[in-house]
């Protein structure tokens, strides 16, 4: 057995490393240890993001297709560019895109800080049902999507008969996925279903963060929990609920999988996002370089967008 | 250390012999090669296992299968062949590829092999040959064997037509006998008879038909309406001129019909549905029609719910233009990148033998050979087969041409938005569809 009070009697003194030390190691200067150490993750860094960047940027101005290597490459110019930004098909799929994410991130956010706020009050059992709350998102996308299948089936699914019980409709009489009107909608109810939590722990994390001593403060000058909620709840958690806005933003301008296995993009093209209607231009159709040029469009659309959000967000923080 | 070494060594050795593996040492039975074979998980495929242990018994080659469901069957293989991978030695692959994986030089050219061999594609059904082998169409160029003759046919719940109740009630509604339809009005009418009735106690519906947006199924399936009703591809005097024939009076009275059946007589929720779901829905009772391809016929006629006297079979119903249906199937070919050339070229020899042909049909694959469909037995040999030969002496195929999944998404659009989506009018959807497969063509340098 330790005796802890000879343990505690031990002192550590600092050994100062000598200037030059390192330097020493088998000759090489700071320098060249730097590099040495840098160059695999830049190395990484070209090959696996700016390579395939700058190829994609080549390929969206040539006629290439992946399913033809041996046949001419033509240099095409801005051909794809423009036909794709007056081709009235993607402005509908970025119409159902734009959709998609603004009532993804405005159901999610107002769900999520709902959440949050319920769950940063004490009250008995709040972990369990923190992680009760958490278990949608842990899950996967594709057990999301056929799971979800089931659920929405006119005839056994147990949506139906949900709504049938609320509205007094027949539970077979309308169909989530199969009707124009409504298979946007059963989406949004998926994704929001799966990332109001993430949305709720990102939210929590800002209201944790908020000092004590400032409500008690507000319960000093008689401030009511509206007031307080307004003046300090909302403004203080503001940075992060735009982030987790951000987060959502730029995931659901993306999104394929859940789509993909919900509706594949129908009925019709209703649900088809813009990132289907890349699947089919580069994976089904081979059109390589077209969907190049479109990948970059969506690319330099999020990049832009997520830049003035940030700038955005960067203002609110220095308030 | 030295008895750490050895200790881990003999951990080893003992962990080696508990698994059967040989280190070092090559097995007494070892095969010579083993060669891969590429196809969809399916019925048929599962009658290949079952019939490649003959070549493997025969020439000491083994065979390896990857088997990929219908759902990534085209996204996986394609992408091999475009990356020019070499995990598929043989390949069946789909009849619209065979454009694109000739020029691109994905499968081996097999005139000259043939040739060698004495294999004779005069043996083989003239459909089956043209659908699954040749490129250009029409022209004495072979990329394939004809491996798997398939077309669009039907099914129908045979115990229910037989139910006298039934049968009167239909006799007082349309005034005939509830018996096979001959054209597709007369499926209709059966279609709409059956939907929404009680049947056992259960609600049942008309008819299963193909509606899927992802692939190909609305294609596969609306095309079984639109050659009836006058549809054709192209001008046959002047090729990729498709003005008056695409979007012909005839093809658009076809398309709505087409929508009138999805509309009045399908299940609810049959807004996405192809090969499995049709599957699913006759096997469940849902439905007193189904729409799909003979391939799954045997398997249906095995099913211990619907089977036997409780199924019966017919080819695709005559329209108001002619009687055709959707050719399926595949052709077998040797994938250009294989490093096992000469054993693909060994099992394609012994797959055209007469004897692997009829034990082919009877384990649940279906033979091109004539020497097997024209048996005079052939007929009676499967409740199925009657149909399916009458089927194969009429079917026609989507475009083969190499940007055929180009041409197949767009009709997918336009007729899916049509039929499942009510966006437009069946003139307006066959309209752009000829504007897009111009474009497309043109893209391609044709001239038209």
């Amino acid at each position: 057995m330790n005796d802890l009070s000879t343990s505690s009697q031990i002192t550590y003194r600092a050994v100062p490393i000598r200037p030059g030390a390192i330097r020493r190691i088998r000759g090489l200067s700071d320098q060249a240890l730097a590099w040495l150490f840098i160059t695999p993750t830049i190395v990484l860094l070209l090959a696996i993001n700016i390579f395939p960047l700058v190829w994609t940027i080549y390929l969206s101005f040539t006629n290439y297709r992946a399913n033809r290597p041996n046949a001419p490459t033509l240099w095409l110019g801005t051909d794809w560019y423009q036909s794709i930004l007056t081709d009235p098909d993607i402005w509908a799929a970025m119409q159902v895109t734009a959709h998609f994410v603004v009532w993804t991130v405005l159901i999610e956010t107002v769900l999520g800080f709902g959440l949050a706020f319920l769950i940063d009050k004490k009250f008995r059992g709040h972990g369990l049902w923190t992680t009760i709350i958490l278990l949608p998102m842990m899950l996967s996308p594709a057990v999301v999507g056929n799971f979800w299948t089931f659920l929405y089936q006119p005839q056994i699914g147990l949506f139906n008969y949900v709504v049938a019980f609320f509205t007094g409709r027949g539970a077979s009489s309308f169909q989530m996925l199969g009707d124009v009107t409504l298979s946007p909608w059963a989406i949004v109810i998926v994704d929001a279903w799966m990332w109001t939590p993430y949305v709720m722990l990102i939210c929590l994390a800002g209201l944790r963060s908020i000092p004590d001593y400032i409500y008690e403060a507000a319960e000093v000058d008689r401030a009511s929990n509206w007031r307080q909620f307004w003046s300090i709840t909302l403004p203080m958690a503001l940075p992060f609920i735009m982030l987790a806005v951000l987060f959502r933003g730029i995931e659901n301008f993306k999104m394929f999988d859940m789509v993909n296995l919900l509706t594949g993009g129908g009925p019709g093209s209703t649900t088809e996002v813009a990132s289907i209607t890349l699947k089919r231009a580069a994976f089904e159709s081979w059109r390589t370089g077209y969907s190049s040029a479109f990948a970059i469009i969506l690319f330099v659309t999020v990049f832009g967008l997520a830049n003035i959000y940030v700038k955005a967000l960067n203002r609110v923080k220095s308030r | 250390m030295k008895q750490t070494v050895k200790a881990l060594l003999t951990t080893f050795g003992v962990l080696a012999s508990a698994l059967g593996v040989g280190v070092g040492t090559t097995p007494a039975h070892a095969q010579a090669k083993t060669i891969t074979l590429c196809w969809a998980a399916w019925d048929p495929a599962n009658a290949l296992v079952e019939l490649s242990k003959d070549f493997t018994a025969k020439t000491g080659v083994g065979m390896k299968f990857e088997f990929v469901p219908w759902t990534n069957y085209a996204d996986r293989f394609l992408n091999e062949l475009n990356s020019h991978g070499s995990l598929c030695d043989l390949i069946i692959g789909d009849s619209q590829w065979i454009g694109g994986a000739a020029e691109n030089g994905q499968y081996v050219k097999l005139n000259d092999f043939f040739t060698k061999e004495g294999i004779s594609m005069d043996d083989y059904m003239p459909a089956t040959v043209v659908g699954y082998s040749e490129w250009p169409k029409n022209s004495p160029n072979y990329w394939a064997l004809p491996a798997m003759g398939d077309a669009v046919g039907w099914t129908y719940r045979k115990d229910w037509f037989a139910r006298p109740e039934i049968q009167a009630d239909f006799k007082a509604k349309y005034g005939r006998d509830l018996a096979v339809p001959k054209t597709l009005d007369e499926l209709r009418d059966i279609a709409k008879f059956f939907q929404g009735r009680e049947i056992d106690g259960k609600k049942v519906y008309g008819a299963s038909i193909y509606t899927e947006r992802g692939s190909e199924g609305i294609t596969m399936g609306v095309s079984n309406y639109l050659y009836d009703y006058g549809f054709q591809y192209q001008d046959p005097k002047k090729p990729y001129s498709m003005d008056g024939f695409v979007n012909s009076p005839g093809a658009v009275k076809g398309l709505e019909a087409y929508k009138e059946l999805y509309k009045c007589c399908t299940p609810p929720g049959a807004s996405n549905s192809y090969m499995s779901e049709g599957l699913d829905a006759f096997k469940s009772g849902q439905v007193a029609l189904q729409m799909n391809f003979f391939a799954f016929f045997p398997g249906l006629y095995k099913d211990p719910n619907v089977g036997g006297d409780k199924i019966g079979f017919f080819s695709n119903p005559a329209g108001p233009a002619t009687q055709a249906t959707q050719l399926g199937g595949q052709g077998i070919s040797v994938v250009s990148y294989s490093k096992n050339q000469a054993e693909a070229l060994q099992y394609i020899k012994w797959f055209s033998g007469g004897d692997v042909q009829k034990k082919w049909w009877a384990l649940g694959g279906y033979s091109c050979a004539k020497s097997v469909l024209n048996d005079p037995g052939f007929p009676n040999s499967a409740p199925f087969a009657g149909e399916f030969l009458k089927s194969m002496g009429m079917v026609v195929d989507f475009w083969a041409e190499p940007s055929y999944a180009q041409l197949l998404q767009a009709e997918q659009k336009r007729v899916h938005d049509y039929v499942v989506a009510d966006k437009g009018t069946a003139q307006e959807a066959l309209d752009g569809l000829v504007k897009d497969w111009k474009s497309i063509f043109k893209e391609e340098g044709k001239k038209f």
